[in-house]
């Protein structure tokens, strides 16, 4: 960008309640999870702004068995409120929406006939198949005849979250209500950004590129491969202790505190494709190997089944 | 009979939540609540390693998140008779107090503020009075400047057409008496608040690794030890200070702001005589000295010592099958066979009903603060009666939705005082060369335990039985099971139910007010759910009736 309309730029952005360091900073942190080097910031930068400037793009979220920890990791992304005010547009959202009761499913019946085939839809949850779908409820009406209504309407759906990508946490063993991630509940093919949370970077990430119409290329199970390419051990800050043969035995040992390999522990990084060690989480604070326990394969599909026990060599 | 209204969903809170009243003469008569969601998870753990409890757990709740590997990581520790050092046990604190300060401050602006504060009407305001108001009510300098850029941006907000999660609001509901200039500053610190919990959840990070589902705890202690230094621990206090004076200078003074509007509302969603807390934070490794004590209110403010034996769950009015009021050592958790239906006259709910000496009792901050206040603890009198006098209300007023309310305010300042403390000890405790932060153990073959804490939402409790080392029973009595549980076999309903008895409707198709006292509870039901029928799929009426 040239030096004025470099300036312009940024007043709008201060306008908005973003400094030019926290934009800055945001943007880094973006670039790190896209995998693109710094000079890709102002590519992100465009794509924002080009965002901020027309009617902004409408986004209908929706709850299902979940815990609320995907929105929690969405909220906490630096500078939300602009994501929120002036990035996209929340149609519907139930951990922050005004509305209540029937002014909730008016705000959702609307968001969905005005902008049938436009919005992007972000699923939070799995999705109850057994017995009907009796599980789970919102207004009176079946996650899956919630699903089966709004998600073919819209123009892309992501499903944030191992739960809403491949099940969970409730299609665990023995998965009483019998839950499925959404693409096996209703056969709508999805963006997959899984995790327990989901890095909430990818998500941005994903809407940046959706935003530029940039394609976005997907491993077999649906997860962007600019994420999900590597392991998370080929990643591994700790990979060299791993090469030498440096392993913690037990948990607060001299090992543990000299930052040796957690594999003995039961780390599931080597079968777990995420760029938690690169994008970290909280604004670059850490991750759980750096804070010393293993990685428990959370975006792989089944990992409450096939990674358990989780302090155990597989 | 009255007019019945049903909200559905609940929105502004974690979980599927679904109420039911009946209306007469513009108040609310009766009321029922009901759970919508079931996931199983303490199916799951059946025969599975007790160490692997907590993370599953853990995905009760991403809202309060820590708190149930907490609770369980503690139950297996009960089982196996581990001491935890001292520093894991300080570290569990900091994380702890972290969470309280960030889930307050969220609840506050973005699950409960809309409930008293009118969006729509904030752009009426003008800019340069809010900042006379701002300062007034705040040490905190304000610009004129900073309220009119807020106002721009939420015009330009509202004239887009789009208004996003704020569109079917209640706005221009006759409910909402604040001034607009009072309005414009709540909105303005509500986007503040959304920038300023992002950066205290970093509090997690640094000896958590990240948040929301912080992975560090361990059974025996924590796993951060590479991050207990003083570089790390700088960085943590330096987040907990901005948290601190935002705490002080803008979550306290809009609370006490808003409230003044509001005194009507110290008389309105109270009605329950019984309080429940467990207490929490030790203060030695020993646990017997708690900064937020632990006690049970029959009535009034006389607070008899917890005994946990005396709690007992009741299922006549829950969709299971029929047993008589068990410990949760004995829990089972049987949904009944065949179709369930829901019926305010006989079973309505899937959250079972919760029993202290057979007695419904609230839990929560105000819970907290009661047991504390009427133990006579020092700090919570001094900070009670100073609220009290501010607003012009007796002790009275603080068995209300005004009460609820302002006693998670007052909470949030006290452990936020006492995390200080605790930075200060781990410094000492790693000058001296003490890096400890793990206990080894062995798995013994047969144990029971349990794991008691005092979460934001109120007491939590999780039992576990280990067998052949692998779990044979886990229960939770989780805080909004206790008050959002339904009846029990004599009748008496729950917490929540009781405190909506009364409650004046101005308009019964906006029960704005119903949200009111629903709120301040902060409701998590993804918690309080155990188990749902499967051979049910009934559709409910949504509208009002």
């Amino acid at each position: 960008m040239q030096k004025t309309e470099e300036k312009e730029f940024y007043d709008r952005l201060e306008k908005k309640g973003v400094t030019r360091r926290d934009f800055l900073k945001y943007c880094t942190g973006l670039a790190a999870s896209m995998g693109i080097s710094a000079t890709g910031v102002v590519q992100v930068a465009n794509a924002i702004e080009r965002a901020a400037s027309g009617p902004r793009p409408p986004v209908v979220w929706l709850h299902f068995g979940e815990c609320t920890g995907c929105s929690e990791a969405f909220l906490r992304t630096p500078n939300v409120g602009a994501i929120i005010l002036e990035t996209i547009s929340v149609e519907y959202h139930e951990t922050i929406m005004a509305a209540a009761g029937h002014q909730a499913e008016k705000s959702l019946h609307e968001a969905v006939e005005a902008h049938k085939g436009k919005f992007i839809c972000i699923v939070e949850g799995s999705i109850a198949t057994s017995y009907n779908g009796a599980y789970g409820k919102v207004g009176g009406r079946t996650f899956l005849e919630i699903a089966r209504a709004v998600i073919p309407k819209a123009a892309a759906t992501i499903a944030l979250g191992t739960c809403a990508a491949y099940g969970g946490i409730p299609a665990a063993a023995p998965n009483p209500g019998g839950y499925k991630g959404v693409t096996d509940a209703i056969g709508v093919s999805t963006i997959n950004l899984p995790g327990c949370p989901p890095n909430p970077l990818n998500l941005l990430s994903t809407i940046v590129k959706y935003l530029n119409k940039e394609a976005i290329e997907l491993d077999e199970y649906g997860r962007p491969l600019f994420a999900f390419a590597e392991t998370v051990h080929d990643r591994c800050p700790r990979l060299k202790h791993f090469e030498n043969d440096e392993f913690v035995e037990e948990f607060g040992s001299k090992e543990a505190e000299l930052g040796y390999c957690l594999y003995n522990l039961g780390c599931k990084g080597p079968e777990t494709y995420n760029n938690c060690p690169t994008a970290k989480f909280n604004e670059g604070t850490s991750f759980p190997i750096q804070a010393g326990h293993p990685c428990i394969g959370c975006s792989e599909p089944g990992f409450w089944d096939t990674m358990t026990p989780f302090y155990e060599e597989i | 009979m009255g007019k019945r209204i049903m909200i559905d969903p609940i929105t502004r809170i974690e979980g599927h939540l679904r109420i039911e009243v009946e209306i007469e003469n513009n108040r609310v008569k009766d009321a029922w609540c009901s759970g919508q969601m079931f996931r199983g998870i303490e199916m799951m753990l059946k025969g599975r390693d007790p160490r692997d409890a907590h993370h599953f757990v853990q995905r009760s709740c991403g809202v309060c998140t820590y708190v149930h590997a907490l609770s369980s990581v503690r139950a297996v520790e009960d089982a196996c008779k581990i001491t935890i050092p001292d520093n894991a046990r300080i570290i569990r604190n900091l994380i702890h107090g972290a969470q309280f300060q960030h889930d307050h401050i969220v609840h506050f602006y973005h699950l409960h503020a809309l409930d008293w504060v009118d969006i729509v009407d904030a752009l009426r305001a003008d800019p340069v009075k809010t900042a006379k108001l701002s300062e007034n009510v705040s040490g905190r300098p304000a610009s004129a400047e900073y309220f009119k850029t807020t106002r721009e941006r939420l015009k330009t907000f509202v004239e887009s057409g789009q208004l996003g999660p704020f569109n079917n609001g209640y706005w221009g509901h006759s409910a909402y008496v604040l001034p607009p200039e009072a309005n414009l500053m709540a909105a303005a610190h509500y986007i503040e608040a959304l920038k300023l919990q992002a950066k205290a959840a970093r509090m997690h990070a640094v000896f958590g690794g990240k948040n929301p589902h912080p992975q560090f705890l361990v059974v025996g202690g924590v796993t951060s030890i590479k991050d207990l230094n003083s570089d790390r621990i700088t960085e943590f206090e330096e987040i907990w200070k901005e948290t601190k004076a935002f705490v002080d200078e803008v979550y306290i003074p809009d609370l006490m702001a808003i409230a003044s509007f509001y005194k009507d509302w110290g008389g309105i969603g109270g009605n329950n005589q019984a309080f429940l807390a467990y207490g929490d934070y030790a203060e030695n490794s020993s646990e017997t000295r708690l900064v937020m004590p632990s006690g049970f209110i029959r009535k009034g403010l006389k607070v008899e010592d917890l005994n946990v034996d005396l709690i007992t769950e009741d299922v006549t009015r829950a969709w299971y099958e029929k047993s008589r009021p068990s410990h949760p050592y004995a829990g089972k958790t049987e949904p009944i066979k065949g179709a369930v239906r829901y019926n305010t006259d006989d079973k309505y709910s899937w959250v079972k009903a919760p029993r202290y000496d057979g007695l419904a009792a609230e839990v929560g901050p105000l819970a907290r603060i009661l047991v504390a206040y009427g133990k006579g603890d020092s700090t919570a009198m001094r900070l009670v009666n100073k609220t009290l006098k501010k607003l012009g209300l007796g002790t009275d007023a603080l068995f209300s939705t005004l009460g609820r309310t302002a006693a998670r305010g007052l909470e949030t300042i006290v452990i936020g005082d006492a995390m200080e403390g605790w930075l200060d000890e781990l410094r000492v405790n790693i000058s001296r060369g003490d890096k400890k932060t793990y206990q080894s153990w062995t798995m013994p073959d047969k144990a029971k335990g349990c794991g008691l804490n005092d979460v934001p939402r109120g007491a939590l409790g999780h039992w576990i039985e280990i067998e052949h080392g692998k779990i044979k029973n886990y229960q939770y009595v989780v805080p909004s099971t206790w008050n959002f549980g339904p009846a029990d076999a004599h009748g008496k309903k729950g917490p929540v139910e009781r405190s909506l008895i009364g409650t004046p409707i101005a308009d019964p198709k906006m029960p704005l007010e119903i949200l009111r006292t629903i709120h301040s509870y902060d409701p998590c039901l993804a918690c309080a759910v155990h188990v749902i029928d499967p051979h049910t799929n009934e559709t409910y009426k949504v509208r009002v009736v």
